[in-house]
């Protein structure tokens, strides 16, 4: 069985997240679009830790008989991947939209610069 | 009053075929009214087609989004001074000829802000898809129930500015699907909102850029949008920043 404690401090732990991120939506740091993710994670766990049969009998699915927390971090963990893919692919987009804008930027200098030049 | 400066704002995205029509019916309606075609992105001639018919255009390098495309139409509306401001999509949805309908309470003085409303009275015009009717009618109960006034189409895009209204969008304007965040924005800041009944056509070119999957996710995300933004302070009424 999963001690008490260990359910307690997860539960409280991940609902913390929860809130952290609703009061950065509400400040305006961070966007719902990249706020929805980090909720789901944070319900989530609060699900998984504070519903204790559960997190036992999916552990007993997945044969985790000694230590049923173990599932919260596998779960921890694959939220925590899903975050960091779902980065790797906003940096991605983010990096190629400052090259276009780079390259934008130089061609609109050229043509102010040869305005001016023409300009009598 | 001649002296008052009236924008038509065409956000576009790919509507080379639509749009020669749309820039057609505007000049139909309002031969004064100068036009600013928002390219967000287009791997079509959507450019070129809006200049070759005398539109402004505004050309952003990549796809911004719907919400900041319209919003930098906005942002060209408020620092060129103009005083009124529509907002009708590119893709034909939106009939020009409506536009008096909906810019009447504006220039009247009667609202900042005037929607045009597919639901406002029952009409036979084109009304999307039944799932999608569903997600809009579902949204309108939410942002009525919020703003303490009921609204009937908080999709819709087509849309009169006065110039708080310009002025509020230039500065802040919500992100992909901003319609139903804005209403509710226009309300926390006090300012008047009207609806309008129009009816709306089925477009004519180009695709919706709002699939099945997406607008299960945009339904989440505005609602999470909209609630966290209850609990936000409340805004002072702005004066015009000119």
């Amino acid at each position: 069985m999963t001690p008490l404690a260990v359910s307690i401090a997860g539960a409280l732990a991940s609902f913390a997240l929860v809130l952290v991120v609703l009061e950065l939506i509400r400040r305006g740091r961070l966007r719902e679009r990249y706020a929805l993710l980090w909720l789901a994670t944070g319900l989530t766990l609060t699900a998984l830790s504070a519903w204790r049969d559960g997190l036992n009998t999916i552990a007993r699915w997945f044969g985790v008989r000694s230590y049923p927390p173990a599932v919260l971090f596998a779960v921890g963990i694959l939220f925590i991947l899903a975050v960091l893919l779902h980065y790797s692919t906003v940096i991605s987009r983010l990096s190629d939209q400052n090259v276009i804008l780079a390259q934008r930027l130089a061609l609109l200098e050229e043509e102010v610069d040869e305005r001016v030049t023409d300009a009598p | 009053m001649s002296d008052e400066r009236r924008v038509a704002i065409v956000p576009a995205l790919n509507e080379e075929h639509s749009l020669p029509r749309v820039i057609d019916e505007l000049r139909a309606f309002d031969p004064a009214l100068d036009i600013v075609v928002v390219d967000d992105g287009s791997v079509d001639r959507t450019a070129e087609v809006a200049a070759a018919n005398g539109a402004r255009v505004l050309r952003l390098p990549f796809n911004l989004g719907i919400g900041g495309a319209v919003q930098t139409g906005f942002r060209y509306a408020f620092e060129h001074g103009y005083d009124f401001a529509v907002r009708i999509d590119g893709d034909g949805q939106h009939d020009p000829s409506q536009l008096d309908r909906v810019l009447a309470p504006v220039l009247c003085g009667e609202a900042d802000i005037a929607v045009g409303s597919r639901f406002a009275t029952e009409s036979d015009g084109y009304r999307s898809s039944r799932t999608r009717r569903f997600g809009i009618r579902l949204l309108a109960r939410v942002v009525s129930r919020i703003v303490g006034q009921r609204v009937t189409d908080t999709t819709s895009g087509f849309q009169a500015l006065n110039r708080h209204g310009i002025a509020l969008f230039a500065r802040d304007y919500p992100h992909d699907y901003p319609e139903v965040e804005a209403t509710v924005m226009v309300f926390r800041h006090r300012l008047r909102l009207v609806e309008v009944p129009v009816t709306m056509r089925e477009r004519r070119g180009g695709r919706s850029s709002i699939t099945a999957l997406r607008s299960v996710y945009y339904m989440v995300k505005v609602l999470l949008a909209i609630f966290v933004g209850l609990f936000r302070r409340n805004v002072v009424p702005q004066e015009d920043a000119t």
